[in-house]
């Protein structure tokens, strides 16, 4: 069981990570506003959505400090969804007679 | 949790909590789609022997009809066997049922099938087999029942959501059967519901999406507890190198349906609003149906389909596999009176099949233009997946070596398993391999091939774990020499049934024809095949008349099996025979203190020690 | 009868059931949404053209949104942290903010943005882009519907097991929110992807 100081030090770190979220939030709306390139706007909403995604999933949802078998599920749930986003993108791409702009 | 004391019958035989009587729902509701699934495919076999002549299909419902009478009647006047009562009714309902399917314009005016009716019950019956049949017995069914008993536990981690996963799939059952009286008929674009046809199909479509999504909440539902129970309530002592393979296989399995059935559904959800909202996920653009474009904005893509399919659908092929050799296992271990040889590499082997399962899904689609780099990848995954498969079953052979075997009737099927899946896994070969998948694609072969692993595979193996359970379930022995023929008949006309679509296949006939070739010149030279599987198909139907006899007879006066009379190491029996309901399952918690075979230690006086004995004496 | 280690966690594994039954609730729901995830860039790679979501959606208020959903996932675990602390009011008070900005969040998806669309008629048929926001959009609107009610009742008649049995409690509470969390997490992704890019 946590103590009561260690609680307290947890909620100050919650508010912290909230107010980054809001930040993090302020400059992927500006970021877009940005004339950048296609692949260049992607890359960065991509980072700072999982930069955010990151700082729920670790303090909020304490996978900072979790069980092995949580990590052991949540890295083979990783290792699927890369798989189902990529492999199923590269087959799409590689097609016969297809050109794919 | 808090005590569970519950009197009302609704709540003890109903809408129970517990695993063991949620077991059984699932296995009569399994039992039940399996008998229909394959009444079913023995209707369309007359179509396939005897295109465009009226189907006699009184004889066939009055065998049906006649079955259900009787085992009614047993029941009533066997004050106790409610199980026995429920049977019969299921099968006269069976019987309206068929009645209703082989009459009416739509789909048999005067006996005669048509094309539509005909592609219906080839959806529904590949639909009904696997998502309501073989999968729900073996998890739902087996996996409920068995697997808490085999680690110690009380019950399921959650018994309440196992209740709810139970019901989800029974109301899935219920939508998929009740999509064969609206218009149009049940679905009717095959199993596997490719886009654009399944997009513009009939209103059955979107019914079997909806049950589709009610199974596939079930499924997870049912996994989030398998996995949960396994991780937490083995019993003390019971490590994870001592767990019966049984439970490995159905831990793994339950990775598989966890992970693997979400993008099906995400793939059902989209079909769905293609369907209902008029969105074109799957429609290509310029799509030209009968006479003009479809009003459609157009834009999707019919492959997205395929690939969230078979992402499901190919580790699915091992959820059909693996508690099935979990089930062998047991057997052969306990028939032979020896551990299980090389049970660790077992182990390591399903988790890589588990893994590796996930990767291998586009050498389904090798004839959808796959271009070469990726091509090579899923055909060399695919290699790679059949070298676990391979470990495990020689594990089983060389288990067999030295042993003195005991040929009963489960210990027959789980042998009849081992060939029978070996054929269907080695005729898998040519179709991993783009080459030869590119001639034998959508033909006979690949409905051999699959079938191999299911059927004779896969349902022999689930046999065998109704035999071997049975007396756990009921504290009764079912009869051997029933047991025998059922077997034996099973065995010959199974293989009537299947060996020839290898001949068909590689002669070139296409699988889903309406005909079963007849119109074809090529397949002249084979059409003489298709009364064979017909005849074969009606006498595995005989043959499983007599598997029913044996179920109820035994049921009403089977020998009576006391606790352990296979005498066998794991903890499942241990427990009392038929363990009392909502009470835990043992009387004392068990505690293990030894791996799950140890069957003719040297130093002990019996040939077997339970797993929860602590002294070798 | 007891199933073991609802409240307690089993020692080897560090774990009580409902934790484990929800983060592998979570996985399912990961390849769930990995799935039309993946529908969405397959269709965007595959389409000739793809308009730009602020061309179509409003940015304003998918920030508005977004701050909400964030916001509503901070009081979550600060109303956790409330009964780790023993105090059942300050429980109350955060939980209602939790569900409460929910609420909004599904008040103004629905009113400011589903509908002026459909006043414009926009449908899900009108393209593909419309077609994914309004699947991806929609499933996760139900998501955070379902996390309300069940915020709603922890806060309300679910409460009342905290005089029986707290620890129970606090892990429920914790189990609701990590799947809150999830549900904000899914839209920290959704947003970007959707009206940004």
């Amino acid at each position: 069981m946590d103590n009561i100081e260690s609680i307290q030090k947890n909620i100050r770190n919650y508010i912290m990570v909230f107010g980054a979220l809001a930040i993090l939030t302020v400059i992927t709306v500006g970021a877009s506003y940005l004339q950048v390139g296609v692949v260049s706007a992607i890359v960065i909403a991509v980072i700072i959505a999982t930069v955010k995604g990151s700082l729920v999933a670790s303090i909020f949802m304490h996978l900072l400090s979790e069980k092995k078998f949580i990590y052991i599920l949540l890295g083979v749930t990783a290792l699927l969804f890369l798989v189902l986003m990529f492999v199923t993108l590269f087959t799409v791409n590689d097609q016969v007679g297809i050109h794919v702009s | 949790m808090t005590e569970i004391s519950r009197e009302s019958i609704w709540t003890k035989y109903i809408f129970s909590q517990d695993h063991k009587v949620i077991g059984l729902q699932y296995a009569f509701t399994a039992l039940f789609f399996l008998l229909f699934g394959f009444a079913l495919m023995m209707i369309m076999r007359w179509q396939l022997a005897y295109p465009g002549k009226p189907i006699p299909a009184d004889g066939f419902i009055w065998v049906i009809a006649l079955l259900g009478v009787v085992i009614t009647l047993i029941g009533l006047f066997h004050s106790k066997k409610n199980l026995i009562t429920l049977s019969g009714i299921i099968f006269l309902f069976m019987t309206w049922i068929l009645i209703y399917l082989t009459s009416g314009e739509g789909r048999m005016p005067e006996g005669i099938m048509t094309p539509d009716f005909y592609n219906s019950l080839g959806a529904m019956h590949g639909t009904i087999m696997i998502f309501l049949g073989v999968v729900p017995l073996l998890v739902g069914g087996l996996g409920n029942y068995v697997l808490p008993l085999q680690i110690g536990a009380p019950d399921m981690a959650f018994p309440k959501i196992n209740m709810v996963s139970y019901w989800s799939y029974f109301l899935g059952g219920i939508t998929m059967l009740v999509s064969f009286f609206v218009p149009g008929g049940a679905a009717n674009s095959g199993w596997t519901s490719y886009p654009p046809l399944s997009d513009l199909a009939t209103t059955g479509q979107t019914v079997w999406l909806f049950g589709m999504v009610l199974l596939i909440t079930s499924s997870l539902l049912g996994s989030i507890n398998f996995i949960t129970t396994v991780i937490q309530l083995r019993a003390k002592g019971l490590t994870w190198m001592r767990l019966p393979f049984f439970v490995w296989t159905q831990f793994v399995t339950a990775f598989l349906l966890l992970l693997a059935f979400p993008p099906l559904e995400a793939a059902g959800v989209l079909q769905l609003m293609d369907r209902l909202v008029g969105t074109s996920f799957f429609l290509p653009s310029g799509l030209y149906v009968g006479t003009g474009p479809l009003p459609v904005s157009g834009g999707g893509s019919p492959l997205l389909w395929q690939h969230l399919f078979w992402f499901l659908a190919h580790p699915e092929v091992y959820v059909l596999i693996l508690p099935a050799m979990g089930i062998v296992a047991e057997i052969i271990a306990n028939n032979t009176r020896k551990p299980l040889w090389g049970y660790r590499s077992m182990v390591f082997a399903s988790i890589f099949l588990g893994i590796m399962s996930f990767i291998v899904w586009a050498h389904h689609m090798y004839l959808t233009g796959m271009g070469t780099t990726m091509t090579a990848f899923f055909q060399t995954t695919t290699m790679i997946i059949s070298i676990p498969s391979v470990i495990i079953l020689s594990a089983f052979f060389i288990s067999l070596w030295g042993g003195s075997i005991r040929f009963n009737t489960p210990m027959l099927f789980a042998l009849g398993f081992l060939p029978m899946f070996g054929i269907g896994g080695l005729t898998g070969l040519p179709l991993g391999l783009a080459s030869s998948d590119i001639y034998l694609h959508d033909t006979y072969y690949v409905i051999g091939h699959f079938h191999y692993v299911v059927a004779p595979g896969t349902i022999f193996a689930l046999f065998a774990g109704i035999y071997y359970w049975f007396p756990k379930v009921t504290g009764k022995m079912m009869d051997e020499l029933l047991g025998k023929i059922h077997f034996w008949g099973s065995m010959i006309f199974i293989n009537g049934i299947f060996l020839p679509m290898f001949i068909q296949g590689l002669a070139g006939i296409s699988r889903r024809l309406y005909d079963g070739g007849e119109s074809y010149l090529h397949a002249q030279d084979v059409l003489f095949w298709n009364e064979v599987m017909s005849y074969s198909a009606w006498g595995l139907g005989l043959m499983q008349i007599v598997f029913i006899i044996n179920f109820v007879l035994s049921l009403r006066n089977g020998k009576d099996a006391g606790s352990n009379p296979w005498k066998a190491t794991t903890l499942e029996w241990s427990a009392a025979s038929s363990p009392p309901i909502e009470h835990g399952n043992f009387d004392k918690v068990p505690e293990v203190y030894r791996a799950a075979y140890e069957y003719s230690v040297p130093e002990a006086s019996t040939d077997f020690i339970p797993q929860n004995q602590k002294e070798v004496k | 009868m007891q199933i073991p280690y609802t409240v307690e966690p089993r020692p080897d594994t560090g774990l009580h059931n409902a934790k484990i039954g929800i983060w592998l609730f979570l996985a399912s729901e990961v390849m769930l949404f990995g799935g039309l995830f993946s529908a969405y860039v397959l269709l965007r790679t595959g389409s000739i053209v793809w308009p730009e979501g602020s061309s179509i959606l409003s940015v304003p208020i998918g920030t508005f949104n977004t701050m909400a959903l964030i916001a509503s996932s901070v009081t979550m675990v600060l109303s956790w942290a409330a009964l780790k602390i023993n105090n059942l009011s300050k429980f109350k008070m955060y939980m209602f903010l939790t569900y409460f900005l929910g609420l909004v969040f599904l008040i103004v998806k629905v009113v400011f943005e589903y509908l002026p669309k459909f006043e414009h008629h926009l449908y899900p048929s009108e393209s593909t882009f419309l077609a994914i926001y309004f699947t991806l959009t929609g499933l996760h609107a139900l998501h955070v519907l379902g996390g309300v009610i069940v915020n709603i009742y922890f806060w309300g008649p679910g409460s009342k097991m905290w005089e029986t049995e707290p620890e129970r409690f606090t892990n429920r509470v914790e189990v609701a929110g990590l799947y809150w969390h999830f549900v904000d997490l899914v839209w920290i992704f959704l947003f970007p992807v959707l009206y940004l890019l």
